[in-house]
């Protein structure tokens, strides 16, 4: 298997050793066993959050079929967005076109629901056999009288970055059509929150705290009426950079809505995203209650930190996530309940994001692009690692290699934003960390004592 | 209340499907191929197929699932996917060096119209391919059939490539499992063996997606159908294959290109369908049945005559893939279960009718339906149990009704990579399995003064 590692030495880097310009960006290889997924998939994950709008998928139905319910982004009104919608297309409709079976499809799903807007998913080969959804979309929209908007997250045509940008562009459509009358100067919308296990709940309630008015998250727990008035938000908070910066640059252009980027994992980041927020509005007694705020909940926090950074200290973790941006937060949320990071990696990083991690990165770390399963069993097992931080498909090569494994993707169920997400986040460590399953392959055997030997 | 949109009454859809109760073609012949020592399964289109196939088999079985991808871009849907695919061969043996690569293909290079057999002739005649390793491929466009006709195809596939006609015939016999478990996989060849009849199974999964754990990740695990003996199913004598839809294109392909007869049976699930499946071994190669196969069935028998009572009359709903739904449906009846609603997203219309002779007339028996309309009808006629998917968990806990899980996928329970539904000691996990649910239903709601110790 030397083979895999000697066509990727480009993608990997050891930080120490001279020269450090990682290939990253790049098309993976014909043939690779690459973790990355596809435009589509980029697409489902931005929007499915959305609570009161139909997600129609236009296709054959493996791409319906895969994305039913698999995000734990909770809603705490309506559960649409959990059902799967798709057209199901046949070799018929492949032939002969699929835009009447949209229609049909996009007919009788609005009659049945009365969603107050729809979203229509382009497939791969919505895209080869030229089916103008476009089209569709407006003649439905102009029928039932609601927003139906075409998503172009035709598969092939790019990475799953693209996808995020074709849901923003979506999106766009949406926002400023709604009503702003009311909303206070002192409000913002949260960009890049899907609210997996409730964390825009925790988020929101800090914002509350503090005396913002949060218009609306996009799109955890999201509901339409919330995203159409949008534009009407004084400041965009953008998190995971990597799926939202693109609608933030697009308001700041069109509605002059500046942004600023933070993340709500770890203390230190959680800490200075509230702080950065206050301070854009210049109000003292803004930025009064929301040192109070953070004082009163590191307080609460830290003594449960300390345990967990006692039976921790020592213990070496490798991350390889999606996105890039997560890995910042995640080095230093590690760095606070003792762990060294030695992997870091993820799938669509940029130039700039390896930079700011090749500097924010102990010496000896390795760096790698658009990874595959052998490479990082490899690395885990060198660097002597005692947690895998990845996605599912990360999670059997750690379990198999006798290594703990923390989810810090879809499929997570434990919130790990905030002040208190950074406490979920140390218990979950700990306890796959420290689990005295690992030791088991070691110590059953040894206990074996024969009498008369 | 997840489904609170689910309506009663039942409107005919004409464009939409809610709720899928199957998936595409390439995750079976992912799975298939998966079935193969040292094979790596390769999907020729965009990048996302693959990591949700990839995915979904992850979440099935807990274990890690390789595959390599084409990585279509634009430039290779405008201008086929050939460069991509001679490409991905080369680098696919030269990086992650298996024994076999298995293409199939994917909606969209269906449509811009590769033709992945001149692709492969092409990397064969270039040179692209090691001596002593093959390629094998399947059509599987995500329009057509499901995953089951996926499965089907690869296995099919392997015929294709690996299986010599020959004269001389080895005193050997070839069993297609189907698309079930590696557990069942592993049962299929414990039965043979333990009847002292060479069989070769494929394809097998059983070692390969529920391996042990060992400090060490392999990427080609132990299990797995070998090469030699692929190639070796030519010169059986005989073939049985398990399940019509998965395994029969498999097995009439052998006849015709080897002529090597076949036996299509049912999945061996339940008495009556593993005595068949016994019977037919014995009658195809003569051989006897041992003491501890009569143990096992007597046993089964024993627990179904110890509790009869338990079963008349439940009502049943199910919902799964063709072939289990064949088998399970013919052991519910044997059991006096009143087998009510059948239903798979599968099309196929030959299936009503299997149904149909079955349990007679007075069933609900579907083809090409969604799990809206499965939901629909336990709406308007409820069950006392359902039999299905993960997915089936939402229609259980809307509706209160107790969920065995069978088929695929199961995301959210383990048991079925380790332990059969095949067999006669499938069977009797099974029976406990119906059992469990009937009766923690009854005592969950049984009153105080019939709430019963000994049941």
């Amino acid at each position: 298997m030397s083979s895999i590692l000697e066509q990727r030495k480009n993608q990997v880097y050891e930080k120490g050793s001279t020269g450090f310009d990682l290939a990253c960006e790049q098309k993976s290889l014909a043939g690779s066993v690459s973790q990355r997924a596809c435009v589509f998939c980029g697409s489902r994950v931005v929007l499915y959050p959305i609570a009161d709008a139909l997600h129609l998928v236009h296709g054959p139905i493996g791409c319906a079929a895969y994305t039913w319910d698999i995000r734990g982004a909770l809603s705490s009104g309506p559960q649409l967005h959990r059902l799967s919608f798709s057209t199901d297309l046949q070799e018929m409709e492949v032939i002969y076109g699929g835009e009447q079976k949209l229609y049909r499809a996009l007919v009788e799903l609005i009659d049945w629901h009365h969603p107050n807007a729809a979203f229509v998913y382009s497939t791969c080969i919505v895209g080869i056999i030229g089916d103008d959804v476009e089209s569709v979309c407006k003649r439905v929209s102009a029928e039932k009288g609601i927003p139906v908007l075409p998503v172009h997250s035709e598969g092939f045509k790019g990475t799953k970055k693209d996808g995020y940008k074709a849901a923003c562009d979506a999106l766009m459509r949406l926002i400023g059509t709604g009503d702003t009358a009311g909303i206070s100067p002192v409000s913002i919308n949260i960009l890049g929150e899907f609210n997996l296990a409730g964390e825009s709940w925790i988020i929101k309630d800090y914002y509350r705290r503090m005396g913002v008015d949060v218009v609306s998250v996009l799109t955890g727990d999201g509901r339409v009426s919330d995203i159409r008035r949008a534009h009407g938000a004084r400041l965009n908070v953008v998190q995971c950079s990597g799926s939202m910066t693109h609608l933030a640059k697009q308001m700041q252009e069109r509605y002059g809505i500046p942004f600023i980027r933070v993340s709500y994992f770890g203390i230190e980041d959680t800490a200075k995203a509230l702080y950065d927020v206050a301070d854009f509005f210049a109000d003292p007694v803004l930025r009064e209650k929301t040192q109070d705020l953070v004082r009163g909940e590191i307080k609460q926090v830290y003594p449960q930190l300390q345990t967990y950074r006692q039976a921790l200290s020592g213990k070496r973790a490798a991350i390889y996530v999606g996105g890039a941006f997560k890995l910042f937060s995640l080095l230093k949320a590690l760095d606070m309940i003792g762990i060294r990071t030695v992997l870091a990696g993820s799938q669509t990083g940029n130039a700039e994001d390896y930079a700011r991690l090749q500097a924010a990165c102990a010496e000896g770390t390795i760096i790698v692009d658009d990874s595959n399963p052998v490479e990082l069993a490899k690395f885990v097992q060198e660097k002597s690692v005692n947690l895998l931080i990845g996605g599912v498909k990360e999670r059997p090569i750690a379990y198999k290699l006798g290594v703990g494994f923390c989810d810090h993707n879809h499929e997570r169920k434990i919130a790990l934003a905030g002040f208190v997400g950074m406490v979920n986040f140390a218990k979950e460590v700990y306890a796959t960390v420290m689990s005295p399953v690992w030791n088991l392959p070691k110590t059953v055997g040894k206990q074996v004592r024969h009498e008369n030997t | 209340m997840l489904l609170r949109h689910t309506p009663k009454e039942i409107v005919e859809r004409s464009a939409l499907t809610v709720n899928p109760a199957k998936t595409c073609q390439p995750i079976g012949a992912m799975y298939a191929a998966l079935g193969i020592h040292k094979c790596l399964p390769h999907s020729h289109g965009s990048q996302g197929c693959c990591a949700y196939h990839r995915s979904a088999l992850t979440r099935h079985y807990k274990e890690p699932v390789m595959a390599g991808t084409s990585s279509f871009t634009e430039g290779a849907s405008v201008f086929g996917g050939q460069a991509n695919l001679l490409e991905a061969i080369q680098n696919i043996f030269t990086i992650y060096q298996p024994d076999v690569i298995a293409v199939h293909t994917t909606c969209l290079s269906e449509t811009i119209g590769d033709d992945i057999s001149q692709i492969t002739g092409k990397a064969q005649e270039e040179g692209k391919i090691p001596a002593g390793k093959y390629v094998i491929r399947a059509s599987t466009p995500s329009y057509v059939g499901s995953h089951v006709t996926g499965f089907a195809n690869m296995v099919k596939g392997m015929v294709e490539v690996f299986s010599g006609a020959s004269d001389e015939k080895e005193d050997q016999i070839n069993v297609i499992p189907g698309f079930v478990e590696p557990s069942d996989m592993a049962e299929v060849k414990r039965i043979t063996r333990e009847m002292g009849i060479q069989a070769v199974a494929f394809p097998d999964t059983s070692e390969v997606l529920n391996t042990p754990q060992t400090g060490r990740y392999e990427m080609y695990p132990k299990g797995g159908t070998t090469i030699p003996e692929l190639k070796s199913t030519g010169r059986s004598r005989h073939t049985l294959a398990l399940g019509q839809l998965a395994s029969g294109p498999a097995a009439k392909l052998l006849d015709a290109k080897c002529k090597v007869p076949c036996t299509l049976l049912n999945l061996p699930i339940g008495l009556r369908n593993t005595d068949i499946f016994i019977e037919t071994l014995r009658q195809v190669t003569g051989a006897s049945v041992p003491e501890a196969l009569r143990l096992e069935r007597g046993q089964l028998l024993d627990v179904i005559t110890d509790m009869h009572q338990y079963f008349y009359g439940k009502k049943v709903a199910l919902a799964g893939d063709p072939d289990h739904l064949v088998a399970l449906t013919q052991f519910l009846k044997d059991l006096d279960m009143d087998v009510r609603h059948v239903l798979t997203g599968t099309p196929g219309k030959k299936f009503v009718n299997r149904i149909a002779e079955i349990t007679g007339p007075n069933v609900n028996a579907y083809e090409a339906k969604d799990m809206l309309y499965f939901h629909q009808l336990i709406k308007n006629e409820p069950v006392d149990l359902i039999l299905g998917n993960t997915y089936a968990k939402y229609i259980a806990r809307d509706e209160d009704i107790p969920l065995v899980r069978t088929g695929f996928p199961i995301y959210d329970r383990i048991g079925h990579q380790y332990f059969p539904l095949f067999g006669y000691q499938g069977g009797l996990r099974f029976l406990e399995r119906i059992l469990n649910a009937l009766m923690d239903r009854q005592d969950r709601d049984a009153p105080e003064e019939t709430f019963e110790l000994v049941m």
